[in-house]
């Protein structure tokens, strides 16, 4: 049945537009139709053929009814293009319409309705007028959908018209297919319109009903999602409904079903006769049952429409629990949603049926769906009391299976089914804490401390486990590192012993002066003032009986779900979420012209259509960026723009005193700095008399100047800096380059580059001190660079280094118009480093740019093309990058975790190569510089080819540096 | 409904095909529906509907093809995902096989059919009988200019006037298939008949046709339940054409049926039946690296009923080697690619027993992984003829004509094996 349209694809590209220019003016028809087919193709495919309006609106008089819907096509592709010239179709419009064959007057209708120029919806009116009125009812039923059109244009043209009352007497047309579209044509004007434009009324409800048993299946659905919005009068009103809208349920099409159900339902209310309600209830199971035969993807909206009708009538299915098991075939997504319904249908009657299921299903590959039916286990113990001992057997199967994962999602269930019955199930924690070494989950771990904890009195070693625990506490997620806190609190109240004590002591004090965690921080001051002041007041917090949980992960608020309920098979009733929360129509169609000049993609190639003009992205751009290529060390420039410093304490006193203009805050606490010292030992003091007590009973004393003090130490750095513990490093992977080797720095070698952390730009520097003595009191200043960067305190965060200790410190930079060098970039920085003991340092970094490359840089995907084009070829820079980029989602998450955002990626058809675009935005001073880059490799092979684009073309080769740092290679 | 484009999009999501029905979503979101399908992909959430900055995207999947909608308003889910399914079929109708070579060769008809199935994102019209009727594949047929067709805007969309044969018959298909699913401990967990009724109409003019079932529910009503064997059939569904508030009014099954084949009703059954082909296989290990199963098959259903082309899918472990097969019946191979040993049996008498012994081997080095992921289920098919599971009888058909011609029903039972899953141990 071919008929071989597929060489209308096949282009000669160059001059191609002139050649259908052309065929179009050709005399010979077959030319000519060939040739708007060749158009059409092009458009297709995405090409912009805009420019050939007129000459395709030129073969819109023809009695050839294939080419005169190619043209119509094209007309509602481009007319908003060309709003004046498409003027030019009115005349051929007003013609058809008025045709002698019913299907091009309603083509011409249907037509005219789609091409939203002003201009051209005055001379729709009459026309429209007329179909309104016409014999055939194809001709009826289009221009119904017509006046909808014409309202999404221009609103008030259809009430002055008169269109609305036209629309609402032909709810009463003999032909049903006509009432269906005008009831869809109304119900969205009253939507939209927000006017009282459609009211279901008594008399128009009988129309409705009638028309429902005759019209197509989508007019049913039409006219039943019009109904679910009718109140009923009284019960009798419903009960008349409802039994019209009942037969629906035998209807094959799904939607036709689901529609009646959402009708059904929001009757029930009215009705209120319970028995006759319970007969609806059982009359609508089985067609939902049925739902599950459908294909995949409508199960899984059936599915996600069942969850909310059993949560509201659980009686519904109650019986039915069985259809939801999974089968092995069924997608991941049809199971996901079948367990969650099976875990609201499981019953006292069915539990052990439902239990042997999910264990079949814990043993399945699909890892998400193993954890989930591990879960569900869990959630039934903890809705159904009588069941939780068998559910609990079944996770200690699970758990002997030794699979990490099953394992761990057990132990935090398990741990909610304790929350549930306190000291019911204690018998189980001994298998629990066989498996400790599985745990490397973050949650699970946070399950098992949280058990130890809670029932330390009855674990011979929780001592010890807990011991286990904290030996990796600094490491620990946040979420552990809370657990922990509480669970030695919690031990410690249980059992005062000696361990207890130290344990406690220990955890105190680092999550009280180490952490940058404001909670965890927050947390064990309040547990050291409450253990301080008052340990029964302590025991009656952290030992008080807690409020039972309940199994509410999928409840949702009553308000919500009657909303849903009203609004089931919608796209509300599958994402659970009410209409307003995702619709995003505005009543005035976007403007699309804009995106059809510049066509961004359109070019099979995948190149830019601006750039393929410049013969490609990677040749063009070496222009300006050229010479500093090859300068990421200290160049030229950087030495005009600030002559290095010469050795000398005055010049110290520059970098680090004078009026430097690093934050204030700096100032302010670099006194506290110096005694950070002592108050660390004070705290520890402190803790160490309280415990010394024995029990927790009376302490001596309140708790020693404890909130001042761990501020001062923090507070300079804000929210980043990871203080420094001990002398494990921040996670820095590769060794630092070395910035000042120790023979130089007189014992002290530093190594370090620029990084970020926690939102914004730090100084990673390794301190190694190989000299005699202890250092101390380090601090640090920059010289003026191209960034303006420069520490945002002085004081380094860190205490005295011993001998042949080392220590790596993230030192939080600011960046200030103020130190910003002038003439063209470059990544020099001079950085000074003074210590109490060795005095100052200086030596050269590089600033890396990828620091500086901010979160949520992306762009709008469609303001990319025109910013792209809106720099000049000139302000591109090319360069080639040794990294072989593997799979593209891969090398796109490690871009993204760069902050270096996608834009769109393709692979160039004919060629092994591949190409994507990408952005970012550097925090540079005095404002940000938006960073176009475009990349070209050959998968698999090394090399990649960048290019970037930027207002600032002196950027390009830090660009190009960190992309290297990025992409490694 | 208000759908506000459709796209038709190669899995790399190359537009193949589009059509914006309300011009208010950029043709752009074809490229931001494949990212965010990949994502999807990557986090295992994949949904066939979600939401992504304002637009919501229902797609299904055929072959290498995506069909898509695109919507910014609260549209019927339901209904979006069923035109989907229907376009395809259309699509597929029209084109024999409907994959990426097929729709650039016939690119205008698309269009055209897209015009008409959907206006302004409301659906229109899906038969594609009556389709074909006023959009032709072929241009050259186009002589005479095409008229809507009276079927797409009766109330008898299916059907168009004036068809003519010599003979008019009516097949009907009776076909039950049986969905079980068999715990590994043996038991039963769910069975389930899907019953079809399949016909395939050859009548001229409009045909006025009843079919009277051995409906339990309407045996009772006309209390002639007592001595007649009749059927509970749970949950029937309508082509439709069927009348369906008739249907609720007196249990009368009355339609005007569309020409050719097609589906008039399905129904359900709950009822625990015993599984008519029971497969049981016991797994020896007798060493870390030699594995043998036995397996039995056995038909419970009356001896003087035959299954045809039985197929028994036995999955062995990926990493099976040389596996070495003996059935006292039919054939067996192994299947690499399938991860399974697929055993024939052409013809499986009632109340039978055939057995299989299949001896393999596996690395002696265990993989990895080899701990967890249980092993996929036995599948059965199978055909019985002449038998139903339910005991549904089409007790007539009638076919009223004003011409008044005789119309021949044939009537076929036919039993199958459906989702017929059996746990391994």
């Amino acid at each position: 049945m071919a008929s071989g349209d597929g060489k209308y694809f096949a282009t000669t590209k160059k001059g191609e537009i002139h050649e259908f220019k052309e065929d179009l003016r050709a005399l010979d028809r077959s030319k000519k139709k060939e040739a708007v087919k060749k158009v059409i193709a092009a458009m297709t495919v995405g090409k912009d053929v805009s420019m050939l309006f007129p000459d395709v609106v030129n073969c819109m008089q023809t009695d050839d009814l294939e080419l005169k819907k190619l043209v119509y096509l094209y007309l509602i592709n481009y007319a908003k293009t060309q709003p004046d010239l498409a003027i030019m179709a009115v005349n051929t419009f007003v013609k058809d319409s008025q045709d002698p064959n019913p299907l091009i007057r309603a083509l011409a209708v249907r037509t005219m309705g789609c091409i939203r120029v002003d201009k051209i919806t005055e001379y729709l009116c009459d026309p429209l007028q007329r179909c309104l009125k016409d014999d055939d009812p194809y001709v009826r039923k289009t221009a119904a959908v017509c006046v909808a059109k014409l309202y999404d244009i221009n609103p008030e043209l259809v009430e002055d018209r008169g269109f609305l009352d036209a629309l609402k007497d032909l709810l009463a047309d003999s032909n049903p297919m006509v009432v269906a579209n005008a009831v869809a044509a109304l119900a969205e004007i009253h939507e939209v319109g927000g006017s009282a434009a459609f009211h279901i009324t008594s008399t128009s409800l009988f129309k409705l009903l009638r028309a429902l048993n005759e019209c197509t299946e989508w007019g049913q659905v039409f006219i039943l999602d019009s109904l679910a919005g009718y109140t009923a009068r009284d019960a009798k009103d419903a009960e008349s409904i409802v039994e019209r809208v009942t037969p629906r349920l035998q209807h094959a099409n799904c939607a036709v079903v689901l529609s009646a159900v959402k009708v059904i339902l929001k009757q029930m209310a009215a009705i209120g006769d319970e028995a006759l309600n319970k007969a609806l209830m059982k009359k609508m199971a089985p067609p939902l049952v049925t739902l599950l035969s459908g294909e995949p993807e409508i199960q899984y909206v059936a599915l996600r429409n069942i969850s909310l009708i059993v949560q509201q009538y659980p009686q519904i299915l109650s019986h039915e629990v069985k259809v939801f098991f999974c089968k092995y075939n069924d997608p991941i997504y049809v199971k996901m949603e079948k367990l969650e319904i099976m875990i609201a249908l499981a019953s006292d009657r069915n539990v052990d049926q439902v239990l042997l299921e999910f264990k079949e299903y814990a043993t399945e590959v699909d890892v998400d769906f193993v954890r989930k039916a591990v879960r569900a286990i869990g959630r039934c113990a903890v809705s159904l009391e009588r069941a939780a001992e068998r559910c609990i057997n079944v996770l200690l199967e699970l758990i002997q299976t030794k699979v990490a994962y099953v394992v761990q999602e057990a132990v935090v269930v398990i741990k909610d089914i304790f929350r549930r019955y306190p000291n019911r199930y204690e018998s189980v924690i001994a298998t629990l804490c066989e498996c400790l070494d599985t745990l490397d989950e973050p949650e699970a771990r946070a399950a098992m401390v949280w058990v130890i904890g809670e029932y330390a009195e009855r674990i011979d070693n929780a001592d010890e486990l807990l011991e286990g625990f904290l030996e990796s506490f600094p490491e620990e997620p946040a979420a552990v590192q809370l657990q922990l806190v509480t669970a030695a609190v919690k031990l410690f109240l249980k059992k005062p012993q000696p361990r207890a004590q130290q344990m406690i002591q220990l955890v105190l004090t680092y999550a009280t002066q180490e952490t940058d965690n404001p909670d965890l921080r927050d947390r064990a001051f309040i547990y050291w003032r409450l253990l301080s002041t008052d340990p029964e007041a302590a025991r009656a917090v952290v030992l008080s009986e807690k409020p039972v949980i309940a199994d509410t992960a999928t409840a949702l608020e009553p308000s919500l779900l009657s909303t849903l309920l009203a609004n089931l098979s919608t796209l509300a009733s599958v994402y659970h979420k009410p209409p307003e929360a995702f619709v995003s129509r505005t009543r005035l169609a976007v403007q699309r012209a804009d995106e059809l000049a510049p066509a961004a993609f359109e070019d099979d190639s995948g190149t830019p259509s601006s750039s393929s003009a410049g013969g490609g992205g990677a040749g063009a751009g070496a222009g300006p960026a050229a010479p500093a290529a090859g300068a990421p060390g200290p160049g030229a420039p950087a030495a005009g723009g600030a002559p290095a410093p010469p050795s000398g304490a005055d010049l110290l006193g520059d970098l680090l005193e004078l009026d430097s203009p690093a934050p204030a805050p700096a100032h302010a606490h670099a006194p506290a700095h110096s005694a950070n010292g002592s108050m660390g030992l004070d705290l520890l003091g402190g803790l160490g008399g309280l415990d010394l007590g024995g029990p927790p009973a009376p302490v001596p004393g309140p708790p020693p100047q404890a909130q001042p003090a761990p501020p001062a130490f923090a507070d300079p750095f804000a929210a980043p800096a990871p203080a420094p513990f001990a002398s494990s490093a921040p996670p820095a992977a590769a060794p630092l380059p070395v910035l000042l080797p120790a023979d130089k720095g007189k014992g002290l070698a530093l190594s370090g580059q620029l990084a970020r952390a926690n939102g914004g730009p730090v100084f990673r520097l390794a301190f190694s001190n190989s000299s005699a003595g202890a250092l101390d009191g380090f601090m640090i200043q920059f010289n003026r660079n191209s960034f303006g960067l420069a520490p945002a305190a002085q004081a380094v965060p860190l205490g005295p280094l011993p001998p042949g200790g080392s220590a790596t410190v993230d030192v939080p930079l600011a960046q200030n118009a103020a130190l910003l060098a002038p003439g063209p970039a470059t990544a020099l920085l001079q950085v000074a480093v003074r210590s109490n003991q060795l005095g100052v340092a200086y030596f050269n970094a590089a600033a890396d740019l990828g620091a500086l490359l901010l979160e949520g840089g992306a762009l709008e995907p469609a303001a990319f093309v025109p910013a792209w084009k809106a720099l000049p070829d000139g302000a591109e820079a090319a360069d080639s990058l040794p990294a072989t980029l593997g799979a593209w989602p891969q090398a796109s998450a490690k871009l993204a975790a760069a902050n270096v955002f996608t834009m769109a990626h393709k692979a160039v058809p004919g060629s092994r190569e591949e190409v994507a675009y990408l952005t970012a935005r550097a925090a540079t001073l005095p404002a940000p510089t938006q960073l176009l880059l475009e990349l070209r490799w050959a998968a698999g092979a090394p090399g990649v080819r960048a290019a970037v684009r930027s207002e600032r073309s002196d950027f390009a080769p830090m660009v190009f540096a960190a992309l290297r740092g990025i992409l490694g290679g | 409904m208000s759908v506000s484009a459709v796209f038709v999009l190669d899995l790399k999501g190359r537009v193949l095909l589009s059509r914006d029905y309300r011009g208010d979503v950029s043709l752009k979101v074809a490229e931001k529906f494949i990212i965010k399908l990949n994502e999807l992909e990557e986090a295992g959430k994949v949904t066939p509907v979600f939401y992504d900055d304002g637009v919501s995207y229902c797609y299904i999947t055929h072959s290498n093809l995506v069909l898509m909608t695109v919507s910014r308003t609260n549209a019927n889910a339901a209904a979006m995902l069923l035109f989907l399914h229907k376009l395809r079929d259309i699509l597929t109708t029209y084109f024999g096989e409907l994959e990426e070579e097929s729709l650039r060769d016939n690119f205008v008809i698309a269009y055209e059919l897209l015009d008409e199935v959907m206006d302004f994102g409301w659906v229109q019209f899906t038969e594609a009988k009556i389709l074909a009727e006023y959009i032709k594949t072929d241009a050259y047929k186009m002589e005479v200019q095409a008229r809507p067709p009276m079927a797409v805007t009766n109330a008898v969309s299916w059907r168009s006037e004036g068809i003519r044969y010599k003979k008019n018959e009516v097949f009907l298909d009776v076909v039950e298939s049986v969905n079980l699913l068999v715990n590994s401990n043996g038991t039963v967990v769910r069975s389930e008949v899907a019953g079809a009724l399949k016909m395939r109409t050859f009548l001229s003019g409009m045909p006025e046709c009843k079919l009277g079932l051995n409906d339990k529910v309407l045996f009772d009503a006309q209390g002639r339940g007592g001595k007649n064997k009749s059927v509970d059939l749970e949950d029937m569904k309508f082509h439709q054409c069927v009348r369906l508030a008739r249907f609720e009014n007196d249990r009368t099954i009355s339609f005007i049926p569309p020409d050719g084949a097609f589906d008039l009703m399905t129904y359900r059954l709950n009822q625990n039946v015993r599984p008519l082909i029971w497969v049981e296989c016991i797994v020896e290990k007798h060493s870390r690296s030699r594995t043998e199963y036995l397996v039995k098959a056995r038909s419970q259903f009356k001896e003087r009923s035959s299954a045809n082309n039985v197929e028994i899918l036995l999955p062995l472990p990926p990493d099976a080697i040389a596996p070495t097969v003996r059935a006292s019946q039919g054939a067996a191979v192994y299947v690499p690619e399938k991860e399974a040993l697929i055993w024939k049996i052409k013809s499986f008498p009632g109340g039978r027993e055939f057995l299989l012994r299949c001896k393999f081997g596996l690395p002696s080095v265990a993989a990895e992984e080899e701990a967890h992921g249980r092993m996929p289920p036995m599948r059965v098919s199978f055909e019985i003829p002449y038998f139903t599971v339910s005991g549904i009888q089409v007790r007539y058909l009638k076919v009223i004509e004003k011409s008044g011609y005789q119309a021949l029903p044939w009537v076929r039972y036919i039993t199958t094996g459906g989702e017929y899953e059996i746990r391994m141990q």
